[in-house]
């Protein structure tokens, strides 16, 4: 009876002490959702919780601009009716195009290095060949390295090539930066999967490359899907590398470069960076959503005893 | 359906030695049980005739080829591996269809070939499930049907029924010896319980340390084992064994145990004479060892005294474990015995079954029969 009574107790302390992890998590995220809905004015003046006061006085305005990258305030203009709202997202001044360098950029620096990981990860995990584990120490030793320290020497290289400025040379230096987490990452989850398997396919009569696409990616769809979502993440929120090999030309600026100019090419602009910021932080939102049921499926279940 | 040959095969890890010298014929059809402790060398054995494991030195042959450079998947055999090792992302179809479909047989031959299987092992209505909605013994049975269909040569097991519950083991037992009379096929077992081997092997290679100690058939290893492990490690309980001497008395030969003197059998005699005054170790298995009162009165044997220090009733049989004098004996009596915990007890051992080994390392048995 006790012995129930205490479990319960427990139970609710632990829910509590988790729901007010959550609740301060999201808490900064939270008040950068509210002011993004409210005035420059408001802002300016007083604190996010101000605006849960009735009564509420929220705008979409600061979405409006940050999408359109038009301002509507200062001088009372009259509306253009020539111009529509779309035509001025994705053309002209607007986020669309920069949203649009960003999807170009974070795909295939998503894409490239998760194939390359899967099919060096596997090998580094189940092939056995002269120098494995050499191999494999270089690469964890490359995860050290800081990646500040590349900048000017690729840059340079970048300019032999003619590749400083193009997406290729954005799409390679992600690519570069993110293969020896990945590499790691997706060696660790291959290891782990039970020898049996590899030496029952083998006999089976799979060749190694048959062993890598019908058994071992099945099998680790959570670990790359995972995988995938941090590098797309990191390449979707990064500035630096961007800014470095691509410059900040208009017609090659990611989202995270268009962003940052926005506060400064317009001066006092600053209270459209929370907007600017959920709008950015949407695709990454909804890509996790749909990716998420991956991550509790415990896709091994039932190979093995147990 | 072939032959194997296993060639002073050897295989070391590293400095480690895990198997030595292995020599051994297979008969086609014959049923292998490779038997033995953990770490001696039998499971290694195994994986060098799937080729899983490279061979330090030695020949294998399977049929008519010598398989030491073919790749797993060239050698004709199939595997049922312990931890049954399934694909866990495909159905029990698509897990027992795949090694066919590598092989690029045609739709209609897989198909036919997986019902067949199916219906050997009765696991139709599981065709469509994962393997993770199956029980153990369902996936055993899968296991073993993904090495049917592939009607390769020989069949490779690795302890494929450890893990599953005693009385599942039973049946499973039972099943693939029954199986082996339906495919008529060469099998390769190997197995730690030395009660698998004697159950199912036409023959059996008991190993320890990497070597082989001995190979027979069940009874042969039963009845004459080469040594004192072999005698120790088959049968269960283990055998009893009782440092003594052999003494000359009255012109007959009596095994002294200190505590107890028993007459060896005259026809044994002639066996023994070399080993008279010489120190050796009597062993005796259990069930030849009987309670006085209820043993068969045909036993020839003498009687010791003991004191009974645990009675465990198996029903058919009653097990009594029993000191005498300075050594700790086990006996399988009959039933109706009237032993009583720490009371004395007299017991009666078949002395036409004793065995003699030699008390210097390797142990050796004395031979003390004539064998049919």
């Amino acid at each position: 009876m006790t012995g129930k009574v205490g479990r319960r107790l427990s139970r609710s302390l632990l829910h509590i002490v988790i729901i007010s992890i959550c609740l301060m998590w999201t808490l900064p995220s939270f008040g950068l959702l509210a002011n993004s809905f409210r005035s420059r004015r408001d802002i300016v003046a007083t604190g996010w919780w101000m605006a849960l006061k009735t009564p509420f006085a929220f705008t979409v305005e600061n979405y409006m601009d940050v999408l359109t990258g038009q301002s509507h305030y200062g001088e009372e203009k009259a509306p253009d009716k020539s111009r529509s709202i779309l035509g001025d997202i994705i053309t002209g001044q607007g986020i669309g195009r920069a949203f649009l360098n960003s999807l170009i950029i974070s795909i295939p620096s998503t894409l490239i290095p998760v194939v390359i990981a899967s099919f060096a990860a596997y090998a580094l995990a189940w092939m056995r060949f002269p120098g494995r584990d050499l191999l494999l120490i270089i690469v964890v030793g490359l995860l050290v390295v800081p990646l500040q320290m590349t900048l000017i020497p690729i840059l340079r290289l970048y300019k032999g090539l003619h590749l400083a400025g193009t997406f290729l040379g954005v799409w390679l230096a992600h690519t570069a930066y993110g293969l020896p987490y990945a590499i790691y990452l997706l060696r660790n989850f291959f290891k782990a999967l039970p020898q049996d398997l590899f030496e029952s396919a083998s006999l089976d009569g799979a060749s190694q490359f048959v062993v890598f696409y019908r058994i071992v990616v099945p099998l680790s769809i959570p670990s790359i899907a995972s995988l995938a979502i941090f590098q797309f993440l990191w390449v979707w929120n990064d500035l630096l590398v961007a800014l470095i090999y691509l410059g900040g030309t208009r017609d090659v600026a990611p989202l995270t470069m268009h962003i940052s100019s926005m506060m400064s090419s317009l001066g006092e602009n600053w209270h459209l960076l929370p907007a600017g910021a959920f709008i950015s932080m949407m695709l990454p939102l909804i890509i996790f959503s749909i990716l998420q049921p991956y991550f509790v499926r415990g896709i091994l279940a039932g190979s093995l005893k147990g | 359906m072939a032959k194997v040959v296993i060639e002073n095969l050897s295989k070391y890890f590293d400095r480690v030695e895990a198997v030595k010298n292995f020599e051994l014929e297979i008969d086609d059809k014959e049923f292998v049980v490779l038997v033995g402790p953990s770490g001696c060398g039998k499971s290694t054995t195994l994986r060098c005739v799937a080729g899983l494991e490279e061979m330090t030195a030695g020949e294998i042959h399977i049929g008519d080829q010598m398989v030491n450079d073919l790749p797993p998947r060239d050698r004709n055999i199939a595997m049922v591996f312990q931890d049954y090792a399934l694909y866990p992302h495909m159905s029990v179809y698509q897990n027992m269809a795949f090694g066919l479909k590598l092989r690029k047989y045609a739709k209609a031959e897989i198909n036919q070939r997986v019902r067949e299987a199916a219906e050997i092992l009765g696991i139709e209505e599981l065709l469509n499930r994962k393997p993770r909605e199956l029980s153990g013994g369902q996936r055993q049975r899968v296991a073993v049907g993904r090495a049917i269909v592939r009607k390769p040569s020989v069949f490779l097991f690795d302890e494929p029924l450890s893990n599953l519950d005693a009385k599942l083991r039973v049946q499973m037992r039972a099943e693939l010896s029954k199986l082996h009379q339906q495919l008529q096929t060469t099998i390769i077992y190997v197995t730690h319980d030395q009660v698998e081997a004697m159950t199912m092997g036409t023959k059996i290679v008991i190993m320890k340390d990497g070597e082989i100690q001995q190979v027979g058939t069940p009874m042969e290893v039963y009845e004459y084992p080469v040594n004192l492990f072999v005698g120790g490690f088959i049968g269960s309980p283990a055998m009893n064994f009782i440092p003594a001497k052999i003494i000359s008395k009255d012109s007959e030969l009596s095994v002294d145990a200190g505590s107890f003197e028993l007459v060896i059998p005259s026809e044994k005699e002639q066996y023994l004479q070399g080993k008279i005054n010489e120190e050796v170790i009597f062993g005796i298995r259990p069930e030849d060892m009987q309670d006085k009162s209820f043993a068969e009165k045909s036993i020839q044997g003498g009687s010791i005294q003991a004191v009974v220090e645990v009675v465990e009733p198996l029903g058919s049989e009653v097990q009594l474990f029993v000191i005498s004098g300075e050594h700790s004996l086990v006996a399988r009596v009959d039933p109706r015995t009237q032993a009583r915990l720490s009371e004395g007890i007299k017991l009666v051992l078949n002395m036409d079954k004793i065995h003699i080994f030699e008390k210097e390392p390797p142990h050796f048995r004395v031979k003390t029969e004539e064998r049919p």
